[in-house]
């Protein structure tokens, strides 16, 4: 299925959970949030997290700033 | 001779020994940035929160120089024009960072990066009735100022001058009068350029200064970095020193009698 991340669009497997997503784009969960169709999912429920077709998924981190 | 005292900075219940705190950006690589947060003895940096980069994920991160667990990151809302952005940004950064100490700043042209007091303030109410600890990034309005006190937020952060400008205090007068009236720390936030513009914050009575383009383009940042720690502890002490009254006439130094 399709979702769309960071403005992005990517294929992941039909189920696949947040954790499998950060998993895949060979992040870090620790050192990032993630948002869900505009909503927060906690890092303990990344991987009971079940995205869908057509999802909008942020995924951030700190980066330098004043 | 006996240690000469000062309280250290508390800001939301969290002490920090050193007054200046400063930012991470425009720095020529994370590696001098830390380099630079060593040199100015600051214990609390303010961090950006945006996209990760996926098609390269091993780009440099920030964590991996500058630790989170011996600083205090102090995330921003920079970039954010409206309240709902701001909140947004700083939700996503208590679920990136685990805690709930922010900087606030809700900005209006992109010319002068002013901040829009209205939306700053809402939401400001927003992000106190949510649990966060604001500190504010604000004009120097002491009538702003105090609503912002009033609706919970645990820092005022008067701009000096429009950030990233270094031109230096513009308005003492308004920054004197929020000291004043304040009950939580005041920092100059944006505008200091130099080491004596520090200094000048702080005989103000400010409690601290956040500063970032200042340390960042200096031709050395690392050694600005150092002058910006002496001028805010050399500002400090001069503030709680007291300094003599200005007079209109010399006044010699040595003694008039016992002339040959």
């Amino acid at each position: 299925m399709q979702i769309e991340v960071n403005g992005e669009t990517k294929t992941v497997e039909d189920g696949a959970s947040v954790a499998e997503l950060v998993d895949q784009l060979g992040l870090d969960a620790r050192k990032v949030a993630v948002e869900r169709n505009l909503e927060i999912v906690p890092k303990s429920l990344y991987a009971e997290t079940a995205l869908a077709e057509g999802d909008r998924i942020e995924i951030v981190q700190f980066v330098g700033g004043g | 001779m006996s240690q000469i005292e000062d309280t250290p900075l508390v800001v939301a219940g969290r002490e920090l020994k050193s007054r200046l705190i400063i930012g991470t950006g425009k720095y020529e690589s994370y590696e001098q940035n830390a380099r630079a947060l060593e040199a100015s003895g600051a214990e609390m940096i303010t961090v950006a929160l945006r996209r990760v980069n996926l098609s390269d994920p091993s780009q440099p991160r920030l964590v991996d120089h500058i630790d989170p667990d011996k600083y205090v990151f102090l995330p921003n809302t920079a970039g954010c024009f409206t309240g709902e952005d701001a909140v947004r940004t700083l939700r996503l950064a208590r679920e990136a960072g685990g805690w709930s100490l922010v900087k606030l700043e809700v900005l209006s042209d992109p010319k002068h990066l002013y901040p829009d007091m209205e939306e700053t303030l809402r939401a400001a109410k927003m992000l106190t009735d949510d649990g966060f600890d604001v500190m504010v990034y604000c004009s120097d309005d002491p009538v702003y100022a105090k609503k912002l006190e009033d609706a919970g937020c645990c820092a005022i952060m008067p701009l000096g001058a429009p950030i990233g400008s270094g031109l230096g205090l513009q308005n003492k007068v308004n920054i004197r009068l929020i000291v004043e009236q304040s009950s939580v720390p005041v920092i100059v936030d944006a505008g200091v350029g130099t080491a004596s513009d520090a200094a000048i914050a702080m005989e103000l009575g400010c409690d601290g200064v956040l500063m970032n383009t200042a340390i960042a383009e200096a031709k050395d940042p690392v050694r600005m970095a150092r002058a910006m720690k002496h001028a805010v502890i050399a500002g400090r002490d001069a503030y709680l020193a007291g300094r003599m009254p200005k007079k209109r006439y010399a006044d010699p130094s040595s003694p008039l009698s016992g002339l040959i």
